[in-house]
């Protein structure tokens, strides 16, 4: 008699825990400021209009490719929406990993009835990516240690005399050989070109050659703030977000040199082979969160430009600072002046390459 | 026993109360116990099959492991025997056929780009020309020839390069991984070095070791006096010091190296002290950090307890009287120390070099924070192999070229020092 009445109470306890995990989704982000972004603008107004839904956040994008193909092999894959860079998002597809999307019936139009594969444009680099943000990758300098001459182009980091000091870069071979290039003198529509030449690849380290020396490689994105804050570097490059938040929250004598700033995207994915019923709720949430409103909202929390056309007009002030927003965006005409864009395909192709290439040279 | 023979007959076997033979009797008690005893280990068994054992053998196996380039395009791979990559001229219509069919499927499977991402790590290209065929193959027609319809896609497929890398990566197993970890690769025209700007594993291999020799030889150096010390103080006094070498324990790793980060970078404290005593000048601060000196500090910090628990356990065990009597007989305080002290202490050492060697030359986290171009070691390669290039098989491959490598310096531990000679206490 006890027995059933315990086994009766474990299985209605395993069964209420099941129905409560089904009202689970697991959205996985960068954490940090980022999240929080993402957590204000998107997740609280979603969990309003739907209260049987509760989100659980996972701060795994950095590592996410790997652990969906890990979840994938294991036959169990446990998030249902991943924020991802949108590199990783095509690499993503081409593995089978995240599900193709159309974005005219899963995407919510702009607000004027523009479908969404045109109010997103160019911004769709991929069948499976939901473009979210564009950033940028760009350089900050320490406006204390230039003296009255600021740097004003990207070719000053590669000018030791005019402006002593460490600089950092990040500890790959994206971006720093495109800025090489062009500092060499190939113009900007022929820099993959030049790049995907063994002649090319050499010029490109022959000229980061004459800064090696003076260059702290950092691989976290938090490296280039803290070396600036602590004046370690008298330039870096890093994201444009981290610099609006040591520049404009934490007060320091740093500016932004805007010059040749790398665009780059990031956004949603939906893994692929999740259970109808996931599926639809995962869709249902990507619909909301990347509508024209919701994207422009994001800007208040943090300064990346929205992917989408139809909300860049609805940026408003930051909602705790009461500056605004729009000179702090990479997509702002002043700052947009000369801007690089990333080249994904080549990058799919050249990665593992130059990689290896990129590897020996740092090295030695 | 006696009891029991007193209470059996006095002819044939000797039996138990229950009318067993002793023997059976004593069989069956043994085999309970043994069970027992395997049933106790049984929860720490699985573990460790399951979370050591299983990975350690999937990551061997994954490689060598080369079975998508069959699977995906089995048609192919069957045609492309008979093509001969020395003859320089591009595979037959048929090939371009059987590809043709394989790539249908493959991309109803959403395969094809897959196999172009593993394609791309021997071959640069193969990804977008796979991803790029695999748009196009829907609209390709059934009777028009195969081979101009591809090249009309793109020349590259004309390329001899491009076949003669999927014949060569066409077997389920390779050992193309095995030798990618060791600055070769296998090329269509057999093994080739890899050119020198892409030369990079035993270099990263080399300075792993050495480094983490140095790590090892630098803890031994500071960890014996303050083990030495323990060993020798009074129980309490002891104990409050031992919490002073444990006290990094219970800090995080993190926490621990972004302090080095504080101290040892150019504007950080160590430099201004020596800039403020004038040692060195203000325009020609050291460099202590993001270098291989700002590995080999931080990561001396981090394993230093490493070294000092296991000396200090051994030298609890050395009876002082030994090096009193070597003095009574005449030996200065060194002597004493270098023929009588020291002997005893080496099994200490031994443990605390195997700890700490073994831990450094897996280390990542540290190398990958302070390690700058000259400190990183190859299990930052790994890692990155791992959770960022996806390149699976090759980091498996270097991660077992690591533990090989680590098996060949135990033995050779063994034989020099011998693995008897250490201990823990």
């Amino acid at each position: 008699m006890k027995l059933t009445t315990t086994l009766m109470a474990t299985s209605a306890l395993i069964a209420s825990t099941l129905a409560a995990g089904a009202e689970d989704m697991t959205l996985v982000s960068w954490g940090g400021a980022y999240q929080a972004s993402q957590q204000k603008a998107y997740a609280e107004p979603y969990m309003k209009m739907h209260p049987d839904v509760n989100i659980i956040w996972d701060e795994s994008s950095a590592e996410a490719v790997a652990k969906l193909r890990a979840m994938a092999e294991a036959g169990n894959t446990t998030w249902d929406v991943v924020d991802v860079v949108a590199a990783d998002a095509i690499r993503l597809c081409d593995e089978g990993l995240a599900m193709e999307i159309d974005p005219d019936t899963q995407l919510a139009p702009a607000p004027d009835g523009t479908p969404a594969s045109e109010d997103f444009g160019e911004t769709l680099v991929s069948e499976c990516f939901i473009p979210q943000i564009v950033y940028s990758t760009t350089f900050g300098y320490r406006t204390d240690m230039v003296g009255d001459n600021p740097p004003t182009s990207v070719c000053d980091v590669f000018d030791t005399e005019k402006y002593p000091g460490k600089r950092s870069l990040e500890k790959r071979p994206i971006g720093n050989m495109e800025w090489a290039l062009i500092c060499d003198g190939v113009p900007d529509d022929q820099v993959y070109d030049v790049l995907a030449t063994e002649e090319g690849q050499a010029r490109a380290f022959a000229k980061l050659d004459t800064i090696k020396d003076d260059v702290i490689w950092w691989t976290a994105g938090a490296d280039t703030p803290q070396l600036l804050a602590d004046g370690e570097v008298v330039m870096g490059s890093t994201y444009n977000g981290r610099l609006f938040k040591l520049i404009v929250e934490d007060k320091q004598p740093v500016a932004m040199l805007w010059d040749a700033q790398m665009f780059d995207l990031d956004g949603w994915i939906i893994p692929a082979n999740l259970s109808d019923e996931r599926k639809a709720r995962a869709l249902d949430f990507v619909y909301f969160a990347t509508d024209t409103q919701r994207l422009a909202d994001q800007a208040k929390y943090i300064s990346y430009g929205p992917a989408r056309k139809s909300s860049a007009p609805l940026v408003g002030k930051h909602a705790t600072l009461g500056i605004d927003m729009a000179p702090y965006m990479p997509t702002d005409p002043a700052n947009a002046k000369h801007t690089f864009l990333f080249n994904y395909d080549f990058w799919a192709d050249y990665r593992d390459d130059l990689d290896a290439k990129f590897q020996a040279w740092v090295s030695k | 026993m006696s009891d029991q023979t007193d209470t059996g007959t006095d002819t044939g076997p000797v039996l138990t109360a229950d009318g067993r033979s002793l023997k059976q009797s004593l069989e069956r008690a043994l085999r309970r116990e043994k069970l027992r005893a395997l049933m106790l280990i049984a929860p720490l068994l699985i573990y460790v099959l399951v979370t050591f054992i299983a990975p350690i053998a999937d990551m061997l196996f994954r490689s060598v492991e080369n079975r998508i380039v069959s699977e995906t395009l089995p048609r192919t791979v069957i045609a492309l025997q008979d093509w001969d990559y020395e003859s320089g001229e591009m595979p037959g219509e048929p090939v371009f056929a059987a590809l043709a069919a394989d790539l249908r499927e493959a991309v109803k499977a959403k395969k094809h780009t897959r196999l172009g991402t593993r394609l791309n790590y021997e071959l640069t290209g193969m990804s977008s020309l796979f991803r790029q065929i695999g748009r196009k193959i829907k609209r390709m027609k059934d009777d028009k020839p195969f081979r101009e319809q591809f090249l009309k896609v793109n020349k590259k497929w004309g390329d001899p390069e491009v076949w003669g890398v999927i014949q060569t990566y066409s077997s389920p197993f390779t050992a193309g991984y095995f030798l990618n970890a060791v600055d070769l690769r296998l090329t269509p025209r057999g093994v080739e070095q890899r050119p020198e700007s892409e030369r990079v594993y035993i270099m990263l291999f080399k300075r792993t070791i050495l480094l983490s020799a140095l790590i090892t030889f630098m803890t031994f150096l500071l960890g014996y006096p303050i083990a030495y010390l323990l060993s020798n103080l009074k129980m309490k006094t002891a104990n409050m010091l031992m919490i002073l070498v444990l006290l990094p324990f219970w800090t995080s790793l993190l926490v621990r190296t972004s302090a080095w980060k504080v101290l040892l970078q150019q504007q950080g404290v160590v430099n201004d002290v020596l800039v403020w005593l004038g040692l060195i000048a203000d325009d020609h601060r050291l460099e202590l950090i993001n270098n291989a000196t700002g590995t080999v500090i931080a990561m001396t910090h981090i394993l230093l307890p490493f070294m000092i628990l296991p000396l200090y356990s051994v030298m609890k065990t050395i009876p002082p009287s030994y090096v009193r009597a070597a003095k009574s007989l005449g030996a200065t305080p060194f002597t004493a120390f270098r023929r009588v002290y020291f002997p005893q202490s080496i099994p200490g050492i031994g443990a605390g070099a195997i700890l700490v060697f073994i831990l450094a030359i897996g280390y990542y986290i540290t190398p990958a924070l302070v390690g700058g171009r000259s400190g990183t070691f190859i299990s930052n390669r790994i890692a990155y192999h791992i959770s960022v290039s996806l390149n699976w098989g090759l980091g498996a491959a270097l991660g077992a070229l690591l533990l090989v490598l680590v098996l060949a310096l135990y033995a050779l531990y063994d034989k020099i020092v011998g693995i008897d000679n250490v201990k823990l206490g």
